[in-house]
């Protein structure tokens, strides 16, 4: 067909332990915006790597204008006539932009050729410059504009955008999306990797719905609403469910209240006045696709930040919002972070050790601030039994763990003090089923022995198998909370892609 | 086709036994090294690596000097270890071993009559007190304004010298001293201890040996050293088990400057008995070499301690015996720590020549 640029056939790519990409088939129209939909983990940053020849394909096609295309390496994609954006920046801070642009392209060029090309640029597209001026000085959006120059410079035919309006400011975005539709005019093409559904009814002419590594859907956006995107991008989760609500008690033993904190910084995601209440023995779950929010909250419920705007936390009727993960950890609050390596554990150091990263007034551990190290010990071992982690023993590094677990061990030290209330964020990333399954089993098995329990998860499964209460957070904002049995996919699917109603 | 330069890549598991390795193999490539160095300049490798490193301890009076040496050297280098293992780069040792020796020395001079069994400790004491103080401006700077405290640590080094440069040719200067640029002796109480009569070791040697073994214990017992190690690993993690990461930095410098402070003031009660300009030949720097040498145990540094000193030595000997410049002595020291940077990166990353299409 003539008016197919890019045909993807039957591409394939493993990782150790998962599929990324799994027989992905696909045309892209010239002169088109097309958009990748899904969540995290879907699988649409590994298909344009490939395209970008960021990674190689294990198997399957790609033809670019009819004709065979491979290419090893970014350089060899631009040649090709393929450009990308990246959702994070790669510029010369302290450089001015003539400067990272003059470095940014692959062929010789003098300033003064540069900047004629720059003005027809800037004019056509709609991306203003200061040329002399320093990266650092620049807003986000100003950043990607020096990039997307920097890849027009090279006159590809096909631009690739990295979730792009993710640092953005609506304004931005508005006029990012001026420039988009200028140069689809032009007789480019646009692949739009995002997980916005508003995004993609507005500017994209097509959609490839990503779920899983497979292709669930190619179709024009003219005929889609949120809805059916939202309900194609998550897929019917809501099969098996065994929540049980019997041992929840009406006491609310942690509140959050008002929550807002600004970071000053476009990678960081500001909270809005966020608030919710959870209950002795409640799992509350908080969805969302990542980088809305989700790790800057954590860091405020574990008191690693405690600069906040304004807002209070309170639990067992105590203020603790200015209190320290220690001074939490003093009144049986106990946190597991997303990340093992190099957060909720010390990959260099011991199982034992990792041990007094977290220690809880019942522990023995230390006394005139000497390491008791048979208590440390025998704490460790029992973890390891009890959780049945694999691991030659408690002096083995943690690095040596596979990410299951490691992540047992450390959930298994969080919980063996019986907190009385465990905050866990993305308690199954990464790891495989069955430690998943029996992680997911110590959770509910603690919420019934009385403990809240606050998970923060992109896993829409494992948020319905094991919560009682969901609210989503989008853009730094949570929403209600809603009851796991009477919830509708379709809705939450619409809440994580900034839409409600 | 292969491409004409490697690339570096990472190794999945690093070799823990190479790790012990390390210091050795960078020992034996510099003597390597250094032999064919000693080629080119036309002289026979054999004996001038004899002359270098086997005749300056093949006397009694050669091993006491090598032990004069490496106690300043070890007693840094252990100090330097509480910043480093924190992830501190704590450049500035030199400028806090001047700072106890102006502190302590100070003492010595306005006590240059008195003679009593309290004065050396007392200099100590002011010693680590100087050097701690001197260690702690970058540590303030580093938690209030976010400033790297290489830079100032090292800057510090300079402002430091140039005290002690106003100090010995102005107030401190010795009334009876023709104009030299030096301070009164102190008195006889005010000098370190010698422990062997017509040798130089002194009692500075004993303090080190104490101070290693203590920062022994607080490596491998306390909390203290477990929240030194945690915070240098990952910040992220510190951060996550609650420790104070400004009170930490706070206290790595100044046990890292009382600690270089001490080795100030035994240079000078000890060999030296007063205050002048060169009160040190590079120590504080030196000493950095030695920790990286010593993998910042304090075993490896003892040992680390003794190879350096004898680079000392050994350039001091060739200087004379030989006629090469004793700065051939640094060359030696930049040779060991190139390639104990080199083995370090090799344990940790391979590398590998990439196919071209």
């Amino acid at each position: 067909m003539s008016d197919t640029i890019l045909n993807i056939e039957n591409i394939t790519k493993s990782f150790p332990r998962v599929i990324a990409n799994k027989k992905v088939t696909f045309d892209i129209k010239k002169n088109a915006v097309h958009a990748i939909l899904g969540e995290n983990g879907a699988g649409k940053s590994t298909l344009v790597k490939i395209l970008y020849g960021l990674l190689e394909p294990d198997e399957g096609n790609i033809k670019l204008n009819n004709k065979d295309f491979k290419v090893n390496s970014p350089a060899e994609a631009r040649k090709q006539g393929i450009g990308m954006v990246f959702q994070h920046f790669s510029l010369f801070d302290s450089l001015s932009v003539k400067e990272n642009l003059i470095l940014g392209i692959d062929e010789k060029m003098s300033y003064s050729d540069l900047e004629n090309k720059l003005e027809n640029i800037s004019s056509r597209y709609n991306l203003p410059l200061d040329l002399d001026a320093p990266i650092t000085a620049l807003s986000a959006g100003e950043k990607q504009r020096v990039e997307i120059v920097r890849i027009l410079l090279q006159d590809p035919q096909i631009l690739i955008m990295d979730e792009p309006t993710s640092v953005l400011t609506p304004q931005e975005v508005e006029s990012l999306f001026v420039t988009l539709n200028a140069l689809v005019k032009e007789g480019r093409t646009i692949l739009y990797i995002t997980h916005k559904l508003e995004e993609v009814i507005s500017i994209c002419d097509t959609v490839t719905i990503m779920r899983s590594g497979e292709i669930i859907d190619t179709s024009s956006t003219a005929n889609q609403t949120a809805k059916t995107l939202a309900t194609k991008m998550l897929g019917q989760k809501l099969d098996d469910l065994k929540t049980n609500y019997g041992h929840i008690k009406d006491e609310v033993n942690f509140e959050v209240k008002n929550i807002s904190c600004n970071f000053n910084d476009p990678f960081l995601t500001d909270l809005k006045n966020i608030s919710f209440q959870v209950r002795v023995g409640e799992i509350y779950g908080i969805a969302g696709v990542a980088g809305n929010g989700q790790s800057e909250l954590m860091d405020i419920l574990t008191g690693e930040n405690i600069n906040i705007k304004s807002g209070s936390i309170t639990f067992d009727n105590k203020k603790i919002e200015k209190y320290g993960p220690q001074k939490r950890r003093d009144l049986s609050i106990s946190f597991v972070p997303e990340n093992r390596l190099g957060h909720s554990a010390v990959p260099e150091l011991s199982l034992s050790e990792n041990i007094l990263l977290s220690q809880f007034p019942k522990n023995n551990f230390i006394r005139n601030g000497i390491i008791l190290k048979n208590n440390v010990d025998d704490f460790a071992n029992n973890v390891i039994n009890e959780f049945k982690v694999i691991t030659p023993g408690n002096d083995a590094k943690a690095s040596s763990l596979s990410g299951g677990n490691l992540q047992k061990y450390v959930i298994g030290r969080e919980i063996s003090s019986k907190p009385k209330i465990l905050i866990i964020s993305h308690p199954t990333w990464g790891i495989d089923a069955g430690a998943e399954h029996s992680i997911r089993e110590s959770l509910i098995e603690l919420s019934q022995n009385g403990t809240s329990i606050i998970v923060i998860s992109q896993d829409l499964d494992e948020l319905i198998e094991i919560t009682h209460k969901i609210s989503v957070i989008y853009d730094g904002n949570l929403s209600k909370p809603f009851k796991t049995s009477e919830i509708e996919i379709e809705k939450l699917g619409l809440l994580m892609g900034g839409k409600n109603e | 086709m292969n491409s004409l330069f490697p690339s570096i890549v990472s190794r999945s598991q690093s070799s823990g036994l190479m790790n012990f390795f390390v210091p050795i193999i960078s020992i034996v490539l510099t003597l390597i090294t250094g032999s064919i160095i000693f080629v080119l300049l036309g002289f026979d490798p054999i004996y001038a690596l004899y002359t270098f490193f086997i005749s300056p301890i093949s006397s009694t009076y050669g091993i006491s000097e090598l032990f004069v040496k490496a106690t300043p050297l070890a007693l840094i280098a252990i100090g330097l270890s509480y910043c480093f293992k924190n992830n501190i780069y704590n450049i500035g040792a030199e400028g806090q071993l001047t700072m106890g020796a102006i502190f302590g020395g100070g003492i010595g001079i306005f006590f240059h009559d008195t003679n009593a069994f309290w004065l050396l400790p007392l200099m100590i004491f002011a010693g680590a007190i100087g050097g701690a103080l001197w260690g702690l401006i970058p540590a303030i700077l580093k938690t209030k304004f976010n400033t790297n405290e290489i830079l100032t640590s090292l800057m510090l080094v300079y402002v430091a010298l140039f005290i002690l440069d106003y100090l010995v040719v102005g107030p401190w200067k010795d009334p009876f001293g023709y104009s030299f640029p030096k301070s009164r002796p102190f008195s006889e109480s005010g000098r370190m201890p010698l422990l062997f009569d017509g040798l130089r070791v002194h009692f500075g040697l004993i303090i080190t040996l104490f101070l290693i073994f203590v920062s022994w214990f607080i490596f491998s017992k306390t909390i203290f050293g477990f929240q030194l190690k945690v915070s240098g690993y990952s910040p992220k993690a510190a951060r996550y088990a609650g420790f104070n990461q400004t009170t930490l930095v706070f206290f790595a410098f100044a046990i890292c400057g009382a600690f270089a402070g001490i080795a100030g003031l035994a240079e000078v009660s000890g060999p030296i008995g007063l205050l002048y300009r060169d009160i040190s030949p590079n120590y504080g720097f030196t000493a950095i070499i030695v920790a990286f040498l010593g993998r910042l145990h304090p075993i490896g540094i003892i040992f680390a301690s003794l190879v350096i000193a004898l680079t000392y030595l050994g350039a001091e000997d060739a200087q004379l015996f030989l006629q090469i410049p004793s700065a051939v002595g640094f060359i030696f020291q930049g040779l060991v720590l190139f390639y104990l940077l080199g083995a370090e990166l090799l344990i940790n990353y391979k590398l590998t020549y990439k196919k071209l299409l």
